[in-house]
């Protein structure tokens, strides 16, 4: 924790993006949370992420709900819109602002308690509605801002840091994105960018419903010995089914694979995502396998990690509502209000 | 110190290591300023020299500081040519250990050309009589006045050691045609600016050609300004970016209106009865070889002719040194300089030592400071004994500067300042008194903002692997991209791995041991502005702030082996 800002000054090297911004620009206020909390290693992902995808920060909103993740949005994007809801609700809030300003980057923040405890309904109607967002749960398996108590994503088992044991069963948010029709699903760790970010970029251009749980050791909480959600025991217990590189426009491949290790998927918007993979027969296609998968290993004690699952020809839910191109909160009342005789017709067609 | 108000303290730092810090803070020639870090990350350095005069400027009475004279002597007697800064150095740091100097100069007061050469406006000669009183008031034995004529009769009184401070004194000539003719109204730069300096002049003509770039000429061209001069330029062979003066030297003499025209040869003098009118130049242009090597070819445009009442000649400065017999074992290369060791200053007579200007040439005022605290170690081991050629190191401490989960014991808020301006006095008072100082120097208030750029260069960052559980935070704040943790590799391969670049290759990267991943943490320390972010962000303390204090080691005994 620091009482003074960051200071200005930056490299005098740091490459700008195509909007002339370094990553310097993407930040928020200074972090108020424990030094070496998970989370802001997330938020500095998603700064990379934004400034690698040239995205002007003011057509992002960032909501979240209560929690020390929930806190996160102050920490980056101090350009962007912003809403921090009540515990647990950031769902709705952000379905209904999606629902108004359709053209807006949604990145909802949320916790493992906000999202699997309190949360728990909201999120699952997000996800089934296929709401065009990344939803992105810090998961540290504890209500780190309420000092600690064991949360829903606690693993069975799990050592609390004074020694009580958990003997709940976790809920796997990923499995329920997966069961809920989520077409974009991942999982990472805030120790590891090099597979996060992508991931980020990937989900940030994905169309429709992007999940994103990514482990985050609460230093304060959920880091030592016993704990299944800290560094030591992420780290050994990883295994990660691929890397990816998120390719917009014509940039160049920067590497070459060999044959049968790389999978390409084209989204929606042309972003093309280059996946290698580790896990050789790991298909992120095939929802069914993937859950099977996931289930199998999780069985075995380990932690999957990666691209999941995506659909990139999802649809989302202003295609299911089929709603006007334009946003709603762009229409006139001449729009909104068409006359009698519309009305009339209408009517007619009703009889 | 300079920021928390402690300006006699932060002056007694300086005095002991610079000397002269109100002279210096004044007319430096800031080798220093280049090197700062905040050059680095911003566009300009600290204002290292002023600050010092703030301290000189701010500081109270500090005499009851100064180091005191023993009332046993030691015995030893050292003779100092000249008393210049290099003289007066040796006198500083050899008197408080007992030695009897004995000084020696040609000019009736001390201080050389800080006092003969570096114009009133730029320094009052109560800053001179100050700072030079302090080194005289250490019970040195003053010869002013006495010119040296023989260095082997010197010799041959028996003094224990002899140190040559004489400078250079001798400003180079400009042979051409016209030069004998219109002798009266062209002087040599140097020489007209003693007799400015010592009252002996006090005008000159109203249209004035000041020829050549140095320092010199910046201070020609700025006198004449203040002597009745109206149309002053410096016109100098070759371009402007290449003069030898610093840059805020140009600045200053083009703001007080003298245009500096360059691709200048000048070819002769012009005079009419005896009486100078002009001098014609040829045009030239910069030219280079397949080698890179510049050379100056006419353009074959027709001369230029620039009419003048008088011509200052600063076209550089030699040494001379008639006064020392070439028979005494005291060596002399080609160009006619003594044979002097870089390092000890001591020549090929093993009793007599050199420094300043006559060491190797002309420089300035810092560096004849620097060759002073060399020379004065080598006459202390000299004189007892002991082989000059083996060197104390420096003493290093390292600390330590934690205090609390967010409190340091230095100031690590990091300000967001550019360089402050010096205030100058307005231009039309400055130029009606060549005694006037024109810079006002920074108030406190200033002193303290420019202070506050500081990126406290003596803190250092101590990186503890065994602690570290990289959880990166120390890599996601650090607001200059410092840290990376990486695989091992070469110091070549890993500077094509970092978070950001790190260019300078002068500037070695700090690499850990393998850490718990076997990746190691990587720093590049380089553009590190030591705001301690990193310590803060880090759960485990593997980072933490740790003040280096270096202790150049001066004469007297520490600086002899036991
Ligand atoms: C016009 C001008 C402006 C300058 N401005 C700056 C500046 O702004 N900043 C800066 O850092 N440097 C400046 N310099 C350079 C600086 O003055 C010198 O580098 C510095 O003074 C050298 O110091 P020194 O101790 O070697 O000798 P000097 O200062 O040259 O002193 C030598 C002394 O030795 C005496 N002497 C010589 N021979 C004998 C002898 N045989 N017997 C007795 N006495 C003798 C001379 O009278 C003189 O007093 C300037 C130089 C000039 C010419
Ligand atoms: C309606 C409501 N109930 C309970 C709380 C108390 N509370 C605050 S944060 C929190 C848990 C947050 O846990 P999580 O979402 O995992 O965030 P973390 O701090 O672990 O990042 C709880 C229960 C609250 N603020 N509001
Ligand atoms: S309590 Fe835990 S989750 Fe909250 S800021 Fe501290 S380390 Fe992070
Ligand atoms: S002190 Fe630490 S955080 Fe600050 S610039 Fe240096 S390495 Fe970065
Ligand atoms: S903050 Fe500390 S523990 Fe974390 S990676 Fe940096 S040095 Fe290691
Ligand atoms: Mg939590």
């Amino acid at each position: 924790m620091t009482y003074l800002q960051k200071p200005k000054l930056h490299h005098p090297q740091l490459p700008t993006n195509g909007l002339g911004f370094t990553h310097r620009d993407y930040e928020g206020a200074i972090s108020t949370l424990c030094a070496g909390c998970g989370h802001d290693s997330i938020s500095s992902a998603i700064i990379q992420a934004c400034f690698e995808l040239s995205l002007p920060p003011h057509r992002i909103a960032k909501l979240s709900g209560i929690g020390c993740s929930s806190k996160t949005p102050t920490y980056f994007l101090g350009q962007a819109h912003g809403f921090n809801s009540v515990h647990g609700r950031m769902p709705s809030v952000l379905t209904g602002a999606n629902v108004a300003n359709r053209e807006l980057i949604y990145l909802g923040v949320s916790g493992d308690g906000d999202s699997a405890s309190i949360g728990l309904g909201q999120f699952a109607h997000s996800i089934r509605r296929g709401v065009n967002m990344v939803y992105i749960v810090e998961n540290n398996g504890v209500y780190g801002l309420t000092k600690g108590q064991f949360s829903a994503t606690s693993d069975l088992g799990s050592k609390s840091k004074k020694g009580a044991v958990n003997t709940d069963s976790p809920i796997d948010l990923v499995s329920m994105a997966l069961q809920l029709g989520a077409s974009f699903v991942g999982r990472s760790f805030s120790g590891d960018k090099r597979q996060l970010v992508p991931l980020i970029k990937a989900a940030i251009n994905h169309h429709g419903a992007a999940f994103i749980d990514c482990i985050s050791p609460c230093i304060a909480f959920n880091n030592h010995a016993g704990s299944t959600k800290g560094f030591d025991f992420v780290r050994e217990h990883n295994e990660a089914v691929n890397y990816m590189d998120v390719m917009i426009g014509r940039e160049p491949i920067v590497a070459d694979y060999a044959p049968g290790t790389v999978e390409v998927v084209t989204q929606h918007d042309g972003s093309v995502l280059r996946l290698r993979k580790l896990v050789e027969h790991y298909d992120p296609s095939d929802r069914l396998a993937a859950i099977n998968y996931l289930q199998e290993r999780s069985a075995s004690g380990e932690i999957v990690t990666g691209l999941l699952y995506v659909d990139p020809k999802a649809d989302d839910l202003h295609d299911h509502l089929n709603t006007v191109a334009r946003p709603l909160n762009e229409l006139g009342t001449a729009d909104l209000v068409p006359g009698a005789a519309a009305l009339d017709k209408l009517n007619a067609s009703l009889r | 110190m300079i920021a928390a108000g402690r300006y006699s303290d932060a002056y007694m730092v300086n005095w002991t290591s610079n000397v002269f810090p109100g002279v210096l803070g004044r007319t430096c020639d800031r080798p220093c300023e280049p090197a700062c870090r905040r050059g680095r990350v911003e566009k300009e350095p600290v204002a290292i020299c002023r600050l010092k005069r703030v301290a000189a400027d701010n500081k109270d009475d500090i005499r009851a500081r100064l180091p005191k004279v023993p009332e046993v002597r030691n015995g030893k007697r050292v003779a100092l040519i000249g008393a210049g800064p290099a003289s007066l150095t040796v006198a500083r740091d050899l008197a408080p250990h007992g030695y009897e100097v004995v000084l020696y100069d040609a000019d009736p007061k001390a201080g050389g050309m800080i006092r003969s050469q570096i114009p009133r406006f730029r320094l009052p000669e109560s800053v001179i009589d100050e700072e030079v009183g302090y080194i005289l008031g250490l019970g040195i034995e003053l010869r002013l006045g006495q010119r040296v004529d023989s260095l082997k009769a010197l010799l041959a009184e028996g003094y224990d050691a002899v140190f040559v401070g004489s400078g250079a004194p001798r400003g180079r000539e400009l042979e051409l045609p016209g030069r004998k003719e219109a002798a009266a109204n062209i002087h040599i730069g140097i020489d007209w600016l003693s007799s400015v300096s010592f009252g002996h002049v006090d005008k000159i003509g109203k249209r004035v050609i000041v020829l050549g770039g140095g320092n010199t000429a910046m201070d020609c061209c700025r006198t004449s300004r203040r002597l009745g001069g109206e149309d002053v330029k410096v016109i100098v062979r070759s371009g402007f970016e290449e003069m030898k003066a610093s840059p805020w030297e140009k600045e200053d003499a083009m703001h007080e209106d003298i245009p500096i025209l360059n691709y200048l040869v000048p070819k002769e003098f012009l005079h009419t009865n005896g009486r100078l009118t002009g001098v014609k130049f040829e045009k030239v242009a910069a030219q280079y070889d397949a080698k890179g090597r510049r050379s100056l070819k006419p353009t074959g445009e027709p001369d230029q002719v620039f009419e003048c009442d008088d011509v200052l000649v600063a076209v550089g400065q030699e040494n001379a040194f008639p006064w020392i017999e070439r028979d005494i074992g005291l060596e002399f290369d080609k160009w006619d300089m003594p044979v002097v060791d870089a390092k000890t200053m001591q020549s090929t007579l093993p009793k007599v030592f050199f420094g300043g200007d006559a060491a190797f040439g002309p420089k300035n005022i810092i560096w004849a400071v620097a060759h002073g605290h060399d020379a004065a170690v080598s006459i202390d081991k000299y004189c007892n004994g002991q082989d000059v050629s083996q060197r104390p190191p420096p003493m290093v401490t390292l600390a330590s500067q934690k205090m609390g989960i967010h409190e340091w014991s230095y100031d690590n808020d990091i300000s967001n300042d550019a360089r402050s301006v010096v205030p100058l006095r307005p231009k039309e008072v400055a130029l009606k008194d060549v005694r006037l100082e024109v810079e006002l120097g920074f108030d406190s208030k200033l002193g303290y903002k420019e202070a506050e750029r500081c990126l406290n260069c003596d803190v250092q960052t101590v990186f503890t692997p065994a602690l570290c559980i990289e959880c990166d935070a120390c890599t996601d704040i650090c607001p200059e991209d410092c840290i990376t943790f990486t695989a091992n590799g070469t110091e070549e391969d890993l500077r094509t791995r970092l978070t950001a670049p790190a260019p300078n290759a002068t500037q070695a990267l700090y690499v850990s041991s393998a850490l718990k991943t076997e990746r190691v943490m990587v720093k590049d320390e380089d553009v590190c502005l030591h705001c301690g972010m990193c310590a803060e962000r880090c759960p485990t303390g593997a980072w933490d702030m740790q003040k280096y204090l270096l202790e150049m080691t001066h004469a007297g005994p520490a600086c002899r082996s036991q």
